[in-house]
């Protein structure tokens, strides 16, 4: 993600997937990092979107940026799916997975 | 750029700026209406997989939610056009809905182009624009690349008005 001095990269790792996958095991939104966005805005839609922190944003914010990707909330699967539409609508790259 | 004056985010765009932001809101609309394509790198970067590994998954997620996200990125591109002043250029007024619909339409705009530019992790703005105008100062790229670099600065500038 940006920074205006710092873009980012386009994620080449594949999402931890359970290969032996429960019905009952809680879901998860994932966000990438990307080489457009910028980290303010990251940040703010993290607050925005989930109520987050200040503080806890901006954590999973440099999550996503110095590891790739971040898992930026949990639960069940139609609300991920939720999650996940309402970060594209911020142009965030989220997919949802297993946890 | 712009700046907090009460509840309201100011900015006064010169006539060369409101033509630059009338052309690339215009571009998203177009992207996301006429040549709507999923095979388009663009396209696939503003709606992505959400299951990349479950095509049936996705699609079903598409089919559910693509319709209110094209809705919801036509009508913030819109905002942008609705709000800008007249060829002459002038001051743009912007109340706390607008200015997030700006902020989301100014990212959209600029996740297309950079796409289109191949920005990577850790492209230099500056030095892409040194070459570019070293191998062609009338090239497209040139253009595209000081619009993309206008952006940046003018969607932040928004953001940090709404944040301080």
């Amino acid at each position: 993600m940006g920074g205006m001095a710092a873009p980012q990269v386009a994620p080449v790792e594949t999402p931890d997937t359970d290969e032996v996958p429960a019905p009952d095991r809680p879901w998860v939104t994932i966000v990438w990092d990307d080489p457009v966005n910028l980290m303010t805005y990251v940040t703010w839609v993290f607050q925005k979107l989930f109520g987050y922190s200040r503080e806890k944003a901006e954590q999973l914010m440099l999550d996503v940026h110095h590891k790739g990707k971040a898992v930026v909330s949990s639960g069940a699967r139609e609300r991920m799916e939720h999650d996940a539409s309402q970060l594209h609508a911020y142009g965030l790259w989220a997919t949802v997975d297993r946890s | 750029m712009f700046r907090r004056r009460g509840d309201r985010y100011v900015a006064t765009f010169a006539v060369d700026e409101v033509r630059v932001l009338r052309k690339v809101a215009s571009e998203v609309v177009g992207l996301l209406t006429d040549g709507f394509d999923h095979s388009d790198p663009v396209v696939c970067r503003l709606f992505p997989e959400v299951y990349p590994e479950d095509a049936a998954g996705t699609a079903e997620f598409r089919r559910y939610t693509e319709g209110d996200l094209k809705t919801a990125k036509i009508d913030q591109a819109g905002a942008i056009l609705a709000a800008l002043p007249g060829d002459g250029g002038g001051e743009v007024r912007l109340d706390a809905e607008a200015a997030e619909a700006w902020l989301r339409a100014l990212n959209d705009a600029r996740l297309a182009m950079g796409v289109r530019l191949e920005i990577k992790d850790g492209t230099d703005l500056g030095a892409e624009l040194d070459d570019a105008v070293a191998d062609d100062p009338s090239s497209s790229r040139v253009f595209q690349l000081s619009v993309y670099a206008y952006l940046g600065y003018l969607q932040e500038s928004l953001l940090n008005s709404l944040i301080e």
